[in-house]
């Protein structure tokens, strides 16, 4: 009845525990026995009979339900209870004195236990039995434990001294078993003391024991993390990094990184080139999963310099013949990060991007879930170096039983890989699979094809014929496509493939999807004076302009005012109809704000509103649908693991409460100890375009639409709206790059919200505190603790106005800059009327609101205002940059005074660069812009100095030590979007500080450095 | 690591669940349903699930989802390895995997399990190992276990986890000493319309059988090893070695095992061993069309090539087919419009050769695609790539083996476009 517990010979039981407990992982909830933690298994049944196996769950389970439940989530099963005297024997049996008598009970009890009987009653007899030399008898009684522990927690202690005992076995097989065994009882009060044996089985000297336990310290940690760290099994774990036998370091790395992964900031794999090296030689004897968990630890090692780079990439490269994908692939991912810091004119930089190309062809001849994971990463790697596979295109053809998954990926990594050379190739095989069975296969290779075209420009006719082929076809879904890509291709290379534009036509009435329908659209508003019946064409979407969806909404509004102001004489009553359609009839606001915009522009200035609607666009390029490098470096440190399959950084996807450490690559080097600053970086670069420090009137706009990132406008409602001054010069000399914009993003793109700019005057100008709080939303990120403040200064003594004295200060807090004024009346008679104005100043600057003084101030009194300032006003580059002409009046006269502003005020809060960002830009501004200044007298180190700038929204990058000076990398951004990146040497013992300043705009850095001064000094 | 893994059926039922870690619930499934539905067919599900809490790394094999459920940032591909060495081992212990044999045997499945993985990491993969410590099924061991009571638990130590060759086992003994080795080579080609080669390559494997005494170590060299430039080795094999001779060097495991596989790529010339001959036209008015297939040998070296299947997905628009083949058999089901026809040998004297017409619905326009024609083929003692084992050494032991090499040819994914 039941085979497997009557007689039992084997010493080493364990592994039926597994097929034991699968009985109880269907126990009814209202048991108490120990379910939900120990290592379970169930099944649901539906096997035809008792095989001899099974039987004893199976029976029961099969009774009760004769067919499986649909998905049952946990099936439950009501316990046979064991009959009181049963029970009353086998304790009897239990304490008796003879040892066969006692066994054949504990086997009794397992039985019970496997067919579902209750037999917790006789724990602490069945714990009686556990100290002895038989080894069958002890594994039974494991069993017993493991599944009742949970439930009879202060009974269970009963069995410590025994896994004590066993933890000193003299056989290594039953130490490492009792030390396995341990772990699985997931009963608090049990692992507090089980410490000791862990202890000892860590630093046992036998290194099967050795590697059994460090998987224990991880169950362990996961049960009660605290422990862990408390009673100091990380430091023993991390000594197990550096043992002599291979498997034992591989566990260790493994669990260390298991645990790791749940404390990010935990320094846990502290790696050193000794460590290091230890792990490269546990490489080459481990085991095939051993070997990965090796790789990955070595993945995030960074070397001190490209030497120790090279010797760890020769002794990576074996692992790329490993038959086991998961090793190859972790391999790619050490010698991927660690080429970075290769010199590329190294043979040996040669010699690895030859050496990586076929393990990655072979991964593809694998089963298609691992040649998905491996084409995802293929993806990656293509990106980052194109060099690897060029020659490898063939490889990524499609085959027609290819899994949907896999087809999708080849085809996107065969656009990446197309090239000059390949292009005639890989259009045949494209035109090939427009042909085939799956929609969504054949949708993507027509995109493709237009993808093809634009990435290599000597395809592109051939890319427009092959399009053309296919439209041929009629295929409703193929035709569609064609259109949507055939408009990018306009995009790309406008005035010359025109001539296909009748054929696009014929087709016009098949369009049934948006994106399509709102393609064509676009093609025939832009080409309208081609088109002979454009205005009929257009005229004829009119007609159920409110049944369509946005994207066609919008692309028909703008394709109709570009037709006008080509074809103005016959086109006035359509354009009339679609403007009232769009800004009456349409609940949606951005419909309604585009239609606005074109309405005004065409009633105010036709000729503006041509150069605004039908502006030269900027060309498109293939790079849009590239991973953006900074993301592709971070990816490449994850190639292999989900986040390279996700193309999404780990902080992305990863559970909240586990924070995510970025990784980057690391720096080329060379040998020189002095590449490792960034000011040693090659300068060899050209100057880049300088922007002016000045913006341009025409990028007033570009403030306003970046409005989230300058300072919000806060504080009272406001009244006169500074946005009316802006708006003539923003239709004339911004709109156009607006538009530029929204064209870009044809064919979809909707205004993210409508600037406030661009709200057209006559709507008034309710764009008060609403709005300003509503941009104080997307910015007020900043840290709450404002930035210095200088004492308030005498900006206007009461001599000069007439008995009115201003003094005042400029702060930021929060993100929004204001002005915070004392004014005094020393006159003899009451002032009122005050408004407050600044002449055009360098950084835009501007009261957000007007200067309310409530009362009237009467002789003697003083009034404290904080007035708030926006940067969106009007631009002039005055001298000394940070001047600012104010003023201001009131019922007695009007006064005018200048100002000096810190520069630290228009630090905005968004200022951190990325790492990465910050060491390319820095490289690319040219040397000549770099200016060095000393602060003096600055008694701080480097972690004051880092704070005390922070609060001023300059932000500490990155800290490196060298030769005992700390260097401080930072940057900030200035309202206006420039960037200044700085280097600060701090020395301890020095009070002085030695700041480099590198900017663009090299007029800014003395200002900044004067900003630094006074944030440091005060 | 590892947390769980569900085996599920292809009509949605978990039949078997095994926790490493803390139970997951069963309920986790549902967004691997989901997936499924989404999916039109088994083989399309993504083998990568996210869900708000876990992620579902799955393979599909015999019919069967294995699906592994993990919480952490862990390798998938270490998991999807994992996943296959798992059905590897079932297929090693009961001979086939399949649901009904796995819950014939879900004893012996747990116990497998259980010793493969210790709390999510890897403990004993190597089925020379596992099969110490669990031993297969055999219907006289059964019947034994059934009569005795006892179990199929190994009362063995695993004394090869402590070695320093893991991968064999201790002990071991033959009155007859012999090792057998298989040089297998499948081509994967894409032949476009007109006959010429879009893509070829050759995925080769040699498969060993070893049954030798005590601790050999053994060498093979090959007349041609500069043709392997693309290799994955069996962890047994001394990787130095190769790379300073080009000599394979190593300790074998017990038993079957694979010792290396290759691939040789598309810019290596890849000999074509057979040709397909097809004319398969639709016309716009008629709904007959015609459709004709002949197969002939092509680069063979003079061996004979045998086994050939011809399958083709037929477009939808097609009812029916009525052909006659010059031999072998051919069958059409109108339901999955896929045609197959079993050649068998290929006489070069007399080709074989598929005629007829295919009726296509009446009044539809003709079908927008083209069937691709799929070709399976065996060739014997031909290494398509000419690759030839030069000889085997045995050191450490004193006896004679017995040695044989084998090599076949056989046709991968091998698709002819129309």
């Amino acid at each position: 009845m039941i085979p497997l517990s009557q007689n039992l010979p084997s010493p080493f039981f364990l592994p039926l525990f597994s097929a034991w407990s699968s009985a109880f992982g269907v126990l009814p909830a209202h048991k108490p026995v120990p379910l939900q933690d120990s290592s379970l298994v169930s099944w649901v049944p539906g096997w035809p009979g008792g095989g001899p196996g099974p039987t004893w769950a199976s029976a029961r389970i099969l009774g009760r339900h004769p067919k499986p439940l649909a998905r049952p989530h946990r099936p439950g099963f009501t316990l046979t209870h064991s009959f009181p005297g049963e029970i009353f024997e086998l304790k009897a049996e239990l304490n008796s004195d003879k040892k066969e008598k006692k066994k054949e009970a504990v086997k009794k009890v397992i039985a019970s236990m496997t067919v579902g009987k209750d037999v917790s009653a006789l724990f602490p007899d069945v714990v009686n039995c556990m100290q002895t030399d038989n080894l069958e008898l002890k594994k039974l009684v494991y069993l017993y434990l493991m599944n009742y522990a949970k439930s009879q927690p202060d009974m269970a202690i009963m069995a410590v001294n025994t896994f004590v005992k066993d933890c000193e076995d003299p056989n290594p097989l039953i130490r490492a078993l009792a030390v396995r065994t341990m772990g699985c009882i997931r009963v608090d009060k049990i692992t507090e003391y089980l410490c000791e044996p862990l202890r000892k089985c860590l630093k046992d000297e036998d290194p099967y024991v050795r590697k059994t336990a460090a998987v224990c310290v991880a169950k362990l940690h996961d049960i009660n993390a605290q422990l862990v760290e408390d009673q100091g099994f990380l430091d023993t774990l991390k000594d197990l990094i550096s043992d002599s036998n291979p498997m034992v370091v591989a566990n260790a790395v493994a669990a260390l990184s298991e645990i790791a992964e749940s404390h990010p900031s935990s320094n846990l794999l502290d790696l050193n080139p000794q460590s290091i090296n230890k792990l490269l030689t546990a490489l080459n004897e481990c085991t095939e999963w051993g070997q990965i968990f090796i790789l990955d630890c070595l993945a995030s090692y960074m070397p001190k310099d490209d030497r120790e780079a090279q010797s760890i990439c020769e002794r990576v490269t074996p692992r790329l013949s490993h038959a086991n994908s998961a090793v190859v692939l972790s391999a790619v991912k050490v010698l991927m990060k660690f080429m970075e810091m290769l010199s590329k004119d190294l043979d040996y930089y040669g010699t690895l991007l030859k050496k990586l190309a076929p393990p990655l062809v072979t991964l593809l001849s694998a089963e298609p879930e691992l040649q998905y994971v491996a084409l995802r990463n293929i993806n990656l790697i293509v990106q980052k170096r194109p060099e690897i596979l060029k020659h490898e295109m063939k490889v990524f053809f499609v085959k027609y039983n290819d899994p949907i998954y896999v087809k999708l990926e080849k085809l996107d990594i065969m656009i990446r890989l197309a090239s000059q050379a390949n292009i005639a190739q890989v259009l045949a095989e494209l035109k090939e699979y427009a042909t085939e069975v799956d929609v969504d296969f054949v949708r993507k290779a027509v995109r493709a094809i237009g993808r093809c075209a634009i990435k290599v420009e000597q395809s592109a006719e051939r890319c427009v014929s092959t399009l053309l082929d296919l439209i041929q076809t009629k295929v409703n879904y193929v035709v569609q496509e064609a259109i949507v890509v055939i408009k990018d291709i306009f995009r790309k290379y406008p005035n010359k493939y025109e001539s296909v534009i009748a054929t696009l036509c014929e087709n016009l009435d098949s369009l049934d999807e948006p994106e399509a329908r709102a393609a064509m659209i676009w093609i025939v508003g832009e080409y309208a004076e081609r088109i002979d019946n454009a205005d009929e064409l257009l005229e004829s979407f009119l007609e159920g302009f409110h049944d369509e969806s946005t994207q066609v909404q919008l692309q028909l509004l703008t394709a109709i005012v570009k037709l006008f102001l080509k074809k103005p004489t016959e086109t006035q009553e359509l354009v009339q109809q679609v403007l009232s359609l769009a800004t009456q009839d349409s609940d949606n606001p951005d419909l309604r704000d585009r239609g606005y915009i074109y309405w005004r522009l065409l009633s105010t200035d036709p000729v503006a509103a041509k150069e605004v609607v039908l502006a030269e666009k900027p060309l498109i390029s293939e790079e849009t649908d590239l991973i953006e490098p900074t993301l592709l470096d971070e990816l490449i440190c994850y190639i292999g693991t989900l986040a390279s399959v996700y193309h999404k950084p780990p902080s992305a996807f990863v559970e909240g409460s586990r924070g995510v450490v970025h990784k980057s690559l690391p720096p080329r080097t060379g040998s020189s100890e002095s590449a490792e600053s960034p000011e040693a970086a090659p300068t060899g670069a050209p100057p880049g375009e300088q922007p002016a420090v000045i913006p341009a009137q025409g990028d007033l706009l570009g403030d306003l639409l970046n409005l989230d990132l300058g300072p919000p406008v806060t504080g009272p409602p406001l009244t006169a709206a500074p946005v009316q001054m802006g708006a003539v010069d923003l239709l004339g000399g911004g709109l156009d790059s607006l538009m530029g914009d929204e064209a870009e993003g044809m064919g979809g793109t909707n205004f993210a919200a409508p600037p406030a700019g661009t709200m057209p005057a006559n709507l008034g100008a309710p764009i008060g505190g609403g709005l300003g709080d509503l941009f104080d939303l997307t910015s007020g990120v900043g840290s709450l603790s404002g930035s210095y403040v200088a004492p308030k200064a005498v900006w206007l003594p009461a001599m000069k106005a007439k008995g009115l004295e201003i003094s005042g200060t400029f702060t930021r807090q929060v993100g929004s800059i204001s002005m915070d004024l004392l004014l005094t009346n020393k006159a003899l008679q009451v002032m009122s009327d005050f408004a407050i104005q600044f002449n055009r100043n360098s950084f835009g600057l501007a009261p957000a609101a007007p200067l309310q003084v409530h009362a009237p101030l009467s002789p003697n009194q003083t009034v404290e205002i904080s007035l708030p300032l926006n940067t969106v006003g009007s631009v002039m580059k005055m001298d000394p940059l940070n001047n600012l002409q104010v003023a201001v009046k009131n019922n007695i006269d009007v006064f005018y005074f200048s100002t000096l502003y810190p520069l630290h005020i228009l630090f905005v809060e968004d200022g951190k660069m990325e790492r990465q960002m910050f060491l390319a830009t820095w490289k690319d501004i040219p040397n000549e812009n770099e200016a060095q200044f000393q602060i003096k007298d600055c008694p701080l180190n480097a972690e004051a100095v880092s704070s005390k700038l922070q609060a001023s929204n300059i932000f500490t990058i990155a800290k490196r030590n060298v030769e005992g000076q700390d260097m401080l990398y930072q940057s900030l951004k200035l309202t206006n979007s420039i960037w200044v990146l700085a280097e600060l040497r701090v020395q301890p013992g020095n009070p002085n500080l030695t700041l480099s300043l590198k900017c663009r705009a090299p007029e800014v850095s003395q200002h900044v450095y004067q900003a630094y001064e006074t944030i440091l000094k005060n | 690591m590892i947390h769980s893994l569900f085996l599920i059926n292809s009509s949605g039922d978990i039949f078997l669940e095994k926790h490493w870690k803390s139970v997951v619930s069963r309920s986790v499934c549902d967004y691997f349903f989901e997936a499924q539905e989404r999916a039109t067919e088994a083989e399309n599900v993504p083998p990568v699930i996210p869900t708000p809490h876990h992620y579902l790394l799955s393979v599909y094999r015999h019919k069967i989802f294995f699906v592994a459920v993990i919480q952490t940032e862990v390798p998938p591909l270490f998991v999807i390895e994992f996943l296959h060495r798992v059905v590897d081992t079932f297929q090693d212990y009961f001979g086939v995997c399949s649901e009904l044999v796995i819950k014939d045997n879900v004893v012996v499945v747990y116990e497998v399990l259980e010793e493969m993985l210790d709390n999510g990491f890897p403990l004993a993969t190597e089925s020379n190992i596992l099969k110490e410590l669990i031993k297969p099924p055999t219907i006289l061991r059964t019947v034994v276990n059934t009569i005795t009571g006892s179990t199929n638990v190994g009362d063995q130590l695993p004394t090869g986890q402590l070695s320093v060759v893991p991968w064999r086992r201790t002990g071991v003994k033959y009155t007859n000493n012999e090792a057998y080795f298989d040089v297998i080579e499948e081509i994967d080609a894409i032949i476009d319309k007109s006959g010429s080669t879009i893509t070829a390559e050759i995925q080769g494997v040699i498969d060993a059988c070893v049954k030798l005494t005590g601790m050999p170590d053994l060498t093979l060299s090959f007349m041609n090893p500069r043709l392997l430039d693309d290799v994955s080795f069996h962890p047994c094999v001394r990787f130095k070695r190769w790379e300073s001779e080009r000599i394979l060097s190593f300790i074998p495991p017990d038993g079957n095992f694979r010792l290396l596989s290759y691939h040789v790529s598309a810019q290596n010339l890849v000999a074509i061993p057979v040709y397909v001959k097809h004319n398969i036209s639709f016309r716009d008015s008629s709904s007959l069309g015609r459709f004709e297939i002949t197969v002939g040998p092509k680069q063979t070296m003079g061996k004979t090539i045998e086994g050939v299947i011809v399958t083709s997905q037929m477009p939808k628009g097609v009812l029916n087919m009525s052909l006659t083949p010059s031999q072998g058999t051919h069958t059409f089901d109108p339901v999955t419009k896929l045609l197959s026809w079993d050649v068998g040998k290929i006489n070069p004297q007399k080709l074989p050769s598929l005629k007829g017409t295919m009726s296509l619905q009446a009044g539809a326009s003709k079908p927008d695609e083209n069937p691709t024609i799929n070709l399976q083929f065996k060739i014997q003692q031909l290494a398509i790539s000419g690759l030839k084992v030069n000889r085997l050494d045995m050191y450490g032991e004193k006896y004679k083996p017995f040695k044989g090499i084998k090599y076949m040819t056989k046709a991968g994914k091998f698709q002819v476009r129309t």
